[in-house]
């Protein structure tokens, strides 16, 4: 069952920017577009430095004290009870979904539940706590998108919707949708080293369902789904070009 | 069959036939539940439901199977306990030859796949006779089932068109549905007619009245539990629910999970052998109760939620790695995510291992589960129990994925991502020599394969954020 999300009690003065290890290293751009747009609704974006990654390569591999312990400097990090947006459906339901079980027993246990209540995927809050789906103005020119949704975020932190209202509500751009939308890319991190072939055969079949809809961009909102898809779109030669959803937010509605 | 996922995959992702039946079987399936359960909020309360009462009968299973085997010996029927599935064939074997049985006509049942029964009948000299159109199909092909409630879905018209001309005497080839299903049909009405005995398996047996319940939708299930002298059922421990009211909010989720059906054509309820006065059921029926390692999982409170499972496939039909490589690809009776889970806790982590990993953990599984098993969650806590070595192990074979290669790698990876100044540090790094690293690197490699190599940026979002003014605290 996805979690159960509410917005924040009172409009936040502050926020936390938790920006995710992929992010980080590959596609710090899309990580910094999340910033801006936070930003320029008016609220203050903490991007603590102390952070690095929300532990779910370990999680997933059964290395839980590994993954406990690289959590447990989240924590650290992120000490104000300010809410945690994270531009990644798949590191937010880990840090949401998976934390309280991470630290069960754990002295850390209550610190890590109150932590998790915090966290939010950067589309969600985006149109939940600040209606930006209400005050997008398109600046770009006519485009066909089409959207891929994350396992993660729509199966663990219940988003899916959200970011088609905020591509809805771009006035020159058609969102053409792919019939095959929620079927996993075959990234799931080891995953893809460890089933090689049927990863590539799964992300084949993606890119293939993507070409059909004939959009030029394929938007979403995970970097692990658009590293996977934008390389196998790469590898093929194919014209359709990955970008993150906040990226794409950001070029359409602001003069950067 | 052994447990390599990896060599098995490989070469059904080489066969377009294999990946078009399925490709085409999935979607259909997918299709056909998706229209059951449009109304979301019924969806979601059912499976509650569902899942409650699953739950409960699993709290109090210990008490519920007793209950059931008091009553079922009141109604008449011969209640046996089976801790492996050596001893479930032995005891099948000694009720067949007590009735000098030659020949058995059965149902479909997944737990005498379990037991490989077919084989152990047929070693000492009987013949057993799938009835199910799919189990037949399969056997006339010596295969194993690729799918727990379509068999044979593997297999399209034309295969199966070959299998029967090749098969069947006087069977001119034909792709005609309802002529190849008339030849099975004729075929096996004899067979019914001439069985000594009739074989099943049971989808829910229900401790308040001792009855078993049985679904299907040919009509063999009914005529293999009524038309012979002597019916046995083999059935898992876990299929015990409390009262007869479980059963109808459980069929009201089995059949539009599996198939889309609102409700399957047959309903059987099996209480007792035929009664004075009473002019057909068998003379005797045997229900034969297995463990083979259930009591293990159900010692474990995380694990225990695996046998929960209904045995509907909805969970194979919405994978996207079962769709993609096929039943047979694991190697296991149980194939897909509820096998996933499940073999690796009958068998043993140390036989199939590799199975937990077999899993993008998209969750899609978790999303139709009509019980509400939380197969990913089960999944890592499996890889766990593997990684680790544990002096209590929760499952069979602890410990034996455990890789010290591997643990020095996460305990590399959390010595740069626990500590931030190794973490800047190493970052920065990777930043700048990150891309030298060449496509043909380990992991990479595979990788690489149909992806092209990912670029390290040139400045880390750290040091954007700096640069852009974002504060830090």
């Amino acid at each position: 069952m996805p979690a159960h999300v509410t917005p924040p009690a009172r409009m936040p003065k502050n926020v936390y920017y938790f920006g995710t290890c992929l992010v980080d290293l590959f596609f710090p751009d899309a990580g910094l577009a999340g910033m801006e747009l936070l930003k320029r609704q008016g609220i203050r974006v903490v991007f603590p430095q102390g952070q690095s990654c929300c532990g779910q390569p370990a999680f997933n591999s059964g290395h839980r004290s590994e993954a406990r312990e690289v959590a447990r400097a989240q924590l650290d990090a992120f000490p104000e009870d300010w809410p945690i947006v994270v531009p990644s459906g798949s590191c937010a339901g880990m840090m949401r979904v998976h934390y309280p079980d991470l630290f069960k027993g754990d002295r850390d246990e209550e610190r890590a539940k109150a932590f998790a209540g915090r966290v939010y995927e950067l589309s969600w809050f985006l149109v939940h706590v600040l209606g930006l789906d209400t005050k997008l103005v398109d600046k770009g020119e006519k485009v066909t998108v089409t959207w891929h949704g994350s396992c993660h975020s729509m199966r663990e932190m219940g988003v899916v919707d959200e970011p088609k209202r905020l591509i809805r509500a771009l006035s020159n751009v058609t969102l053409v949708e792919n019939p095959r939308e929620k079927e996993c890319c075959g990234f799931g991190g080891t995953f893809a080293v460890r089933q090689p072939e049927v990863s590539a055969a799964m992300v084949a079949d993606k890119i293939a369902a993507i070409g059909q809809t004939g959009a030029s961009r394929v938007v979403s909102g995970d970097c692990g789904c658009l590293m996977n898809i934008g390389g196998a779109l790469d590898k093929a030669g194919k014209p359709t070009r990955p970008q993150h959803l906040a990226e794409f937010l950001l070029e359409r509605c602001h003069d950067q | 069959m052994t447990s390599d996922f990896s060599t098995r995959a490989h070469d059904a992702l080489n066969n377009p036939q294999l990946r078009a039946n399925f490709r085409r079987a999935m979607d259909g399936l997918m299709t056909k539940r998706a229209a059951q359960f449009e109304d979301k909020d019924n969806w979601h309360a059912l499976r509650a439901r569902g899942a409650a009462i699953k739950a409960r009968a699993l709290a109090r299973l210990p008490d519920l199977l007793e209950e059931f085997e008091q009553k079922a010996i009141a109604n008449g029927i011969n209640v046996h306990w089976a801790e492996t599935t050596a001893d479930a064939n032995r005891i099948v074997l000694e009720i067949l030859t007590a009735h000098g049985a030659k020949k058995v006509i059965k149902g479909k049942s997944m737990v005498s796949e379990e037991m490989h029964l077919n084989a152990h009948l047929e070693a000492h000299g009987i013949k057993a006779v799938e009835s199910d159109l799919g189990e037949y199909i399969i056997q006339l092909a010596g295969e194993a089932p690729s799918h727990i409630v379509m068999p044979c879905i593997h297999k399209n018209k034309g295969e199966i068109a070959q299998l029967f001309t090749d098969n069947i005497e006087n069977q001119p080839y034909t792709e005609d549905v309802d002529a190849l299903t008339a030849a099975a049909r004729q075929v096996l009405r004899r067979e019914f007619a001439s069985a000594d005995a009739g074989l099943s398996g049971a989808n829910f047996l229900v401790a308040e009245t001792g009855s078993l319940v049985l679904i299907e939708n040919e009509g063999n299930g009914r005529l293999s539990t009524t038309l012979p002298p002597l019916h046995i059922a083999v059935a898992g421990i876990e299929k015990l629910v409390e009262k007869l009211d479980d059963v109808a909010p459980l069929l009201a989720l089995l059949p539009r999970s599996a198939t889309g059906q609102a409700i399957t054509t047959y309903v059987n309820m099996i209480s007792s052998p035929r009664k004075a006065g009473e002019k057909d059921g068998p003379r005797q029926v045997h229900l034969v109760l297995l463990d083979n390692g259930r009591s293990r999982v159900y010692a474990d409170e995380q694990l225990r939620d695996t046998l929960r499972c209904i045995r509907c496939g909805a969970c194979m039909n919405h994978c996207p790695v079962y769709s993609r490589v096929g039943g047979h690809t694991y190697g296991s009776v149980y194939p897909g995510p509820i096998g996933k889970i499940l073999t690796p806790q009958l068998a043993g982590l140390d036989c199939a291992g590799d199975l937990p990993h077999a899993s993008t953990l998209c969750n899609a599984c978790v999303e139709v589960c009509p019980v509400q098993i939380p197969i990913a969650d089960i999944l890592v806590r499996l890889r766990t129990e593997a990684a680790e070595p544990s002096t209590s192990p929760a499952v069979k074979g602890a410990g034996s994925g455990h890789s010290a290669v591997e643990s020095a790698v996460w305990k590399g990876w959390q010595a740069m991502y626990a500590h931030p100044a190794a973490y800047k540090v190493g970052t920065k790094a990777l930043s700048v020599v990150g891309n030298l690293i060449p496509a043909a690197a380990p992991l990479l490699k595979q990788w690489t394969s149909v992806r092209s190599k990912p670029k390290f940026a040139a400045k880390t979002l750290h040091e954007l954020a700096r640069e852009k003014g974002y504060d830090h605290e």
